[in-house]
């Protein structure tokens, strides 16, 4: 028998089956590269689909099955990596010509630990460069275009892997989010998306974009899987230091997963801006009633300092990344330009050739707010203004156990439509981006369709409260339908 | 045409002019700490690797890789400290430097600014000045660029990575001697307390000076760089050189000559300095806070672990080496100047109870005996004879078992061979011969046809004497007990 | 004429070593200028008294032993490295030499 994970089957349905001695990794794993073979062509999730290197990964993981050895959390499960996630074996070129053909020496802690748990790394999936983004169209390797609607955006930055699950190709993929590229991206395409408490997750092996922020983040399509991936992904690490020193994380196992009973949501009037999409509105309040029948109360709340949060945002990530990007310079690794030249010119010339243009615009940004006489003016601002979005969140969270609202203002936007005006894509980031400098734990899950292209929900908990956050999620998906929603393309697939 | 300029103590005079130059300079010291790892990582110090052969993907700056701090690098960087009198921050952070350079792989050095472990402190100089210390931080040291080699500069990142405490001091050093006599005690600290071997052949201590010159009562003026500064001897001169430099520019009266703000490089081999490039004002470091590096606090126990762990510092062993134990001031420097050697005279000391012998056999015979290819010891620590050993020669003698001419062959041969000291004695036969009738032959013998010399004894003169107890030692084969065969000549020589 | 945007472009271009053409310059500097006039609601809100939040969340002395771990062996250190001579990184000379 095939084991078909087309849409249909989750991670750890799929790890049972295997598991109970269903079908082989073998099948699982060339599935996988059929349903890539025949969609990606038209969705272009992926930058380097790893076909030999999974191939003999299924045939070691079947013999450790035929062995009797007892069989990893993601057994034979096929995962699709974020291109700028560090492995051994594979290529991190963050969609950069600068870093094209990047072979990592070393394993990320989470590609370790997928390994660890027999998953199966199918490929790498584009990305906004080096993250920084959120339509998946500022990659060396052209767009990826969303399956609800190949005209438009997956979202982004990572929107290869958003689309590898939602197109049916994997069941699971990481991404990485630092100002929302893990839950817009899972908004726009119609999967569950979570960005984990800062630190929940170990950086290590994740490329930096802004350091303060970065979380590895999984996208899947059931909140089983998410929770089966940080289980898996998640824990102390003793090479990022600002990884918390705290075990696995274990999801919580609910005597009626179904009901919230008690439970508290905060509704902030400033995540309903009046730009906000009125399609995006409508899924969003008639999620709020969902909640409401399973139990939740729902608060009106403020979060005052929201309009600080984009500048805020704008200003910590670039700052960082001007000097997390210094380390590309054609001397250790990369594309090197100008080898004619003088040592620092040949710097500035491998830079300008093999960084996109908004890197460059968030590199200048970056060095700007960071330089002599305008640091304190901004930078310096901006770390005060952080700690302000911090304490609104403190300060909700004394009242309430979960803050909701939309993920993205919009759904997803036309191939094109906003690349030509940098401010408005940055504001997509406007609700997703506080959670961000907060550092809490959020989610999108899908909340229905609004002219055929998927909403968002996202759910913020308090530090640390990932299980809550899960539990929340889980009881929203058992409550409807919206997550078992598959774009047309896959319709057909399906019969 | 140049003016003589003479020193008046730490005053430089011109003949011309008359003018009366002071002088204000400042020291920065890198000094890499003795850790077995790197600050950030896990890959082992590297002195003399091969190329690239001791890097990982942290001090290489691998995108996506990730300091963690080295518990060792602060603990020794807290133990300076300490031994200068400086101030631990209650905590402290890490800060990135932000410049390009081929030999700093992320392209920003991991330092502290504004938050620095420590500051305060000072050390007081020979010459009863002090040199009062403004900050020190800790910070990862660049990898080597070499430009020597064909058409291209050539990277090893083997160093990238190192942890370096630099310490800064305030402008309190005012001539090359104080420069000289700080460096020399700065590194004599460190290498106490253990935070450094200081070796700056090595690489691991280095020395950049800050310098300028003004007019008695007259405010500071341009103050320059010097760098590349290999020696504590070349730190001396090339301050002599550029306080020169710096007078004569301003004598000169050519503004055009007059000292600019600059970093120059001191050229050992032509005894000058020369300029490396204006500090141009695009230099902008942007520093700010390492996000991927918590703050560090110093907990008062983890501070009190650490000074419980200082040794006794060069300075008030020397002292009380002179005002306790009675050793000369020459002697004292002679066994302060290597802790270990120090540590090795207290312990011999200590057991026989003899310290000013302990002292003498040290600086004698066993200090002698390192960087002897006969013994193969760079340190005391190598050597076959420990402390107890020396004591137990040092009582051998004291008891009168043996002379100290006879303890010098002994202590040789326990040095070569690690022969225990009475099994030396015993094997060579060193023992003194006490016996009375064996020694009055040999008196006897001495004294024939010595009539002049009798005399003289007989009219008191007893020095003559000297010139018949070396025959008889002769005769003894060096075993008579000296003071014995003193006496019994006496003794002939008068019953005569 | 360069515009004083165009200006500050340059110069912080140098200074991030991007050499980025007097077009780029003219076509980056008016949106600069946009984004940072965008986010100037940084300037009006009053941060008195408040502390910075710098990341790591409440997170303080991260230590590891002094303990060796493996180094990555020459040609793993050196494998993505555009130019190699022998086992060390190779890089142009700096014009006008080097310290």
């Amino acid at each position: 028998m095939t084991v078909r994970f087309g849409g249909q089957v989750d991670a750890v349905a799929l790890r049972n089956a295997l598991d109970a001695g269903t079908g082989t990794v073998k099948d699982v794993v060339e599935e996988c590269l059929a349903r890539i073979a025949e969609r990606d062509g038209e969705l272009h999730a992926f930058t380097r689909v790893e076909a030999e290197c999974a191939r003999a990964r299924a045939a070691e993981l079947d013999a450790k099955r035929a062995s009797g050895a007892a069989l990893g959390a993601l057994f034979g499960v096929p995962v699709a990596l974020k291109a700028n996630l560090c492995w051994k074996g594979g290529i991190a070129d963050c969609s950069s010509k600068l870093l094209a053909n990047y072979a990592p020496p070393y394993d990320a802690t989470v590609v370790r630990r997928l390994l660890d748990a027999d998953a199966v790394i199918v490929g790498t999936t584009n990305m906004d460069e080096f993250a920084m983004g959120s339509s998946t169209e500022n990659s060396a390797h052209g767009p990826t275009s969303n399956p609800w609607d190949t005209e438009r955006t997956p979202g982004g930055s990572s929107g290869g892997s958003a689309v590898a699950v939602a197109g049916g190709m994997v069941p699971i993929a990481l991404g990485s989010d630092t100002g929302g590229s893990v839950r817009q991206p899972a908004a726009l395409c119609g999967v569950h998306g979570l960005k984990p408490t800062y630190g929940r997750v170990s950086r290590y092996g994740l490329i930096a974009f802004g350091s303060s922020l970065d979380a590895v983040s999984p996208f899947a399509r059931t909140i089983r899987d998410v929770a089966r991936v940080l289980e898996v992904i998640s824990g102390a690490c003793d090479r990022d230091s600002t990884c918390l020193p705290l075990p696995p994380f274990e999801a919580p196992q609910p005597a009626d997963p179904s009901r919230l009973a008690g439970f508290r949501v905060g509704v902030p009037k400033q995540c309903f801006p009046a730009e906000l999409d009125a399609g995006v509105r409508a899924c969003v309040e008639s999620a709020l009633q969902q909640l409401e029948r399973i139990g939740c109360e729902l608060v009106p709340i403020e979060l005052p300092h929201a309009e600080l949060a984009i500048p805020t945002y704008y200003v910590v990530a670039t700052a960082e990344a001007s000097s997390n990007l210094a380390r590309y310079d054609g001397v250790g690794f990369g594309v090197r330009a100008g080898s004619e030249l003088g040592l620092q010119e040949m710097f500035a010339a491998t830079r300008e050739a093999g960084f996109g243009e908004e890197v460059k615009r968030r590199i200048l940004l970056g060095t700007y707010v960071l330089s002599a006489g305008y640091q304190d003016e901004w930078y310096g601002r901006a770390q005060h203004a952080r700690t302000k979005i911090l304490g609104d969140y403190l300060q909700a969270f004394e009242e309430v156990d979960l803050v909701a609202g939309p993920t993205s203002p919009c759904t997803a936007f036309r191939l094109g439509e906003k690349t030509a005006d940098p401010i408005a894509m940055y504001q997509t980031d406007l609700l997703t981006v506080p959670a961000s400098l907060a550092g809490l734990p959020a989610i999108s899950v899908p909340c229905g369709t609004s002219a055929g292209l998927p909403v968002g929900l996202q759910l913020v908990a308090p530090a640390q409260e990932d299980g809550r956050l899960l539990r929340a999620a889980q009881a929203f998906e058992l409550a409807t339908d919206h997550h078992r929603a598959l774009p047309p393309m896959l319709l057909g697939a399906q019969a | 045409m140049s003016a003589t300029i003479e020193r008046d103590g730490d005053v430089w005079v011109s003949s011309r002019t008359g003018t009366r130059w002071h002088v204000v300079c400042g020291l920065e010291v890198h000094a890499q700490l003795r850790t077995r790892t790197k600050l950030f990582c896990g890959c082992e110090t590297s002195f003399g690797d091969p190329p690239n052969s001791r890097t990982c993907p942290v001090c290489t700056g691998q995108p996506g890789s990730l300091p963690v701090l080295n518990e060792e690098a602060l603990a020794l960087a807290v133990r300076a400290a300490l031994a200068i009198g400086a101030d631990v921050a209650p905590w402290s952070k890490f800060d990135r430097k932000n410049y390009f350079y081929c030999d700093i792989p992320k392209n920003y050095q991991i330092s502290q600014f504004d938050r620095p472990y420590c500051t305060g402190g000072g050390i007081d100089l020979p010459s009863g000045r002090r040199i009062r210390l403004h900050r020190i931080h800790l910070e990862e040291d660049a990898g080597k660029a070499i430009h020597d080699r064909g058409t291209t500069t050539l990277v090893d990142l083997n160093r990238a990575g190192t942890p370096l405490i630099e310490s800064v001091t305030e402008a309190d050093v005012t001539s090359p001697e104080d420069a000289f006599d700080y460096l020399t005690a700065l590194k004599e600290i460190l290498i106490y307390v253990g935070a450094s071997n200081a070796d700056m052949e090595k690489g691991e201590l280095r020395c950049d000076v800050n310098v300028s010159v003004h007019p008695a009562g007259e405010g500071w003026r341009t103050k320059v760089e010097v760098k590349n500064l290999n020696s504590f001897r070349n730190v001396a001169a090339a301050l002599e050189h550029e306080i020169l430099r710096q007078i004569q520019a301003y004598e000169s009266g050519d503004e055009s000559r007059y000292p600019v703000q600059e970093t120059r490089l001191w050229d050992a081999d032509k005894l000058v300095t020369r300029s490396m490039r204006s500090k141009e004002a695009a230099d902008d470091y942007r520093y700010f806070t390492e996000p991927d590096l918590p703050p560090v606090t110093v907990s008062p126990s983890f501070l009190e672990r650490q000074r419980g762990m200082l040794p006794e510092l060069p300075a008030a062993r020397r002292t009380r080496y002179v005002r306790e134990l009675g050793l000369s001031a020459y002697d004292a420097d002679v066994l302060v100047a290597d802790r270990a050697v120090a540590d090795f005279f207290e312990a011999a000391a200590r057991i026989s109870g003899r310290p000013k012998e302990a002292a003498n056999w040290i600086s004698n015979e066993v200090l002698r005996a390192l960087g002897d290819a006969q013994t193969g010891a760079s340190t005391i620590d190598d050597l076959p004879v420990k402390p107890h050993d020396l004591a137990e020669l040092i009582e051998l003698v004291a008891k009168g078992t043996i002379h100290t001419a006879a303890g010098r062959t002994v202590i040789r041969e326990m040095l070569e061979s690690g022969t225990a000291a009475a099994e030396v004695v015993e094997r060579l036969g060193l023992e003194q011969v006490e016996d009375e009738s064996q020694l009055e032959d040999w008196c006897r013998a001495a004294l024939e046809g010595k009539d002049a010399i009798v005399a003289d004894v007989k009219d008191g003169k007893e020095k003559a004497l000297g010139a018949l107890i070396g025959p008889v030692m002769q005769a003894s084969g060096g075993k008579a007990n000296p003071q014995k065969v003193r006496e019994i000549l006496k003794r002939l020589i008068l019953e005569s | 004429m360069a515009s004083s945007d165009e200006e500050l472009v340059r110069r912080t271009a140098e200074l991030a070593r991007l050499s980025i053409t007097p077009a780029e310059a003219a076509h980056l500097a008016p949106q600069f200028a946009r984004i940072l006039e965008h986010f100037k609601t940084l300037s009006d809100v009053d941060l008195e008294g408040v502390e910075p939040t710098t990341g790591a969340f409440g997170l303080r002395d991260v230590l590891r032993a002094d303990e060796p771990r493996a180094s990555l062996t020459q040609d793993e250190a050196l494998a993505n490295a555009p130019e190699r001579i022998e086992d060390f990184y190779s890089v142009p000379k700096t014009i006008g030499g080097d310290a």
